[in-house]
């Protein structure tokens, strides 16, 4: 599950009004490299949630991979280091075992073989 | 190069296939997914006609496909991961940069697919869900493909939503069961330019689901039509009317087959 995955998971047990961001609990975690593609980078960023990217990123300890607040989408065209961390934040980490928290709930939702699996209880539903 | 699943659990035929993964992805043999390096489990639906006729569809518009730059696809019940697979390589060798999503209900699917994916050097993010669920507050509106081979087989009600294998193909009345529920997620799903290829039975009433997709505001077109001797097979692309012109007479132009599903409906509930 790469980190863009997370960004754009959301709790959906029934009644559940603030499942966003589910808190990343990452056991095991790699780093592939995935092509660069500047166009779909630019096009993707004003859909991410920064500070939910930024979190998961920490959680595993990428603490000075990217800026605190989000950057101004005119930076990203200028910016080709920034991009490319951007890059390396949403499609270059892969967690391969863990869990995601809800933060309503606590429910945690786990992660085996890099697959996510969100299949709710019959009492959740 | 990581692999995802744990080495120890790997048949010999797997291992096979993983060897001859290397082979395929250097020397690019196919542009879709190859049956020898599709991988499988007792509880997963493997590629069959109606996979096939889904692929063959994708292929079809394939050039429409790479025009359209599409930033995210989805498979929703992606199985074997035959389909996903597919439409990942025949994308990627036409340059394209899109993100893959697949999800499936069953567990033994998702890790089917990862294995079949990761045997063609493509990646898709697998999510294991029933539908999109989870899915569809954040990425409502940005998808711009979707591909759907639902449970489609005219079974009881009580059969929709079993474990297991029973899951592709188990569709309740009509086979409309899980292809109802599926519309409205596809709707929340789908961009503004985005498409959706699903496969439809005769007994399904296509003509009923169009009309439904129609009242959503979607035109749509049969890409491939398939009869066997089991089932007559339709692929139906859907997209927003409003995208693309001359939509509307091409939906009117659907009217020759609608009247024919409906005929050869009405035949096959009279046996």
């Amino acid at each position: 599950m790469r980190l863009l995955t997370h960004n754009m998971l959301s709790c959906n047990i029934k009644g559940v009004t603030n499942g966003y961001p589910l808190r990343l609990e990452a056991e095991k975690w790699t780093e592939k490299e995935v092509d660069f593609n500047a166009k779909f980078l630019r096009g993707i960023f004003p859909k991410i949630d920064w500070p939910a990217l930024v979190g998961s990123a920490r959680s595993l300890g990428f603490n000075d991979l990217l800026p605190d607040e989000a950057p101004d989408s005119s930076l990203l065209a200028s910016d080709d280091d920034l991009l490319r961390r951007f890059h390396h934040a949403l499609l270059e980490i892969h967690v391969e075992e863990g869990g995601l928290v809800c933060p309503e709930t606590g429910r945690r939702f786990p992660i085996n073989k890099g697959i996510p699996n969100l299949l709710l209880h019959e009492d959740e539903v | 190069m990581d692999h995802s699943f744990d080495a120890n659990s790997l048949n010999p035929d797997m291992i096979d296939k993983k060897r001859s993964n290397k082979l395929a992805s250097s020397k690019m043999l196919s542009n879709i997914a190859q049956i020898r390096l599709v991988s499988n489990h007792p509880e997963v639906y493997e590629p069959c006609d109606d996979s096939f006729a889904l692929v063959d569809a994708l292929l079809a518009d394939r050039t429409n496909l790479l025009n359209m730059q599409p930033r995210f696809c989805m498979e929703v019940g992606c199985g074997s991961g035959y389909v996903i697979a597919s439409l990942a390589i025949m994308l990627h060798q036409g340059c394209s940069a899109a993100q893959y999503f697949a999800t499936d209900i069953n567990p033994h699917a998702a890790e089917t697919t990862a294995a079949t994916l990761e045997a063609h050097g493509v990646h898709a993010e697998i999510i294991c869900t029933d539908l999109a669920l989870g899915l569809g507050k954040r990425l409502a509106g940005m998808v711009d493909v979707i591909v759907v081979n639902p449970p489609y087989v005219p079974t009881p009600d009580d059969e929709v939503g079993c474990e297991g294998i029973t899951s592709s193909w188990a569709g309740g009345e009509n086979g409309r069961k899980v292809i109802d529920r599926i519309l409205p997620v596809v709707h929340n799903l789908l961009s503004e330019k985005g498409w959706l290829y699903m496969v439809t039975l005769t007994a399904n009433n296509p003509s009923q689901i169009c009309s439904m997709m129609r009242e959503m505001g979607y035109a749509s077109r049969i890409v491939v039509q398939r009869s066997t001797e089991e089932e007559s097979l339709h692929i139906i692309k859907f997209w927003r009317e409003h995208t693309e012109k001359g939509s509307r007479s091409s939906w009117l132009s659907q009217f020759p087959l609608l009247s024919f599903w409906r005929s050869s409906g009405a035949k096959e509930s009279g046996i």
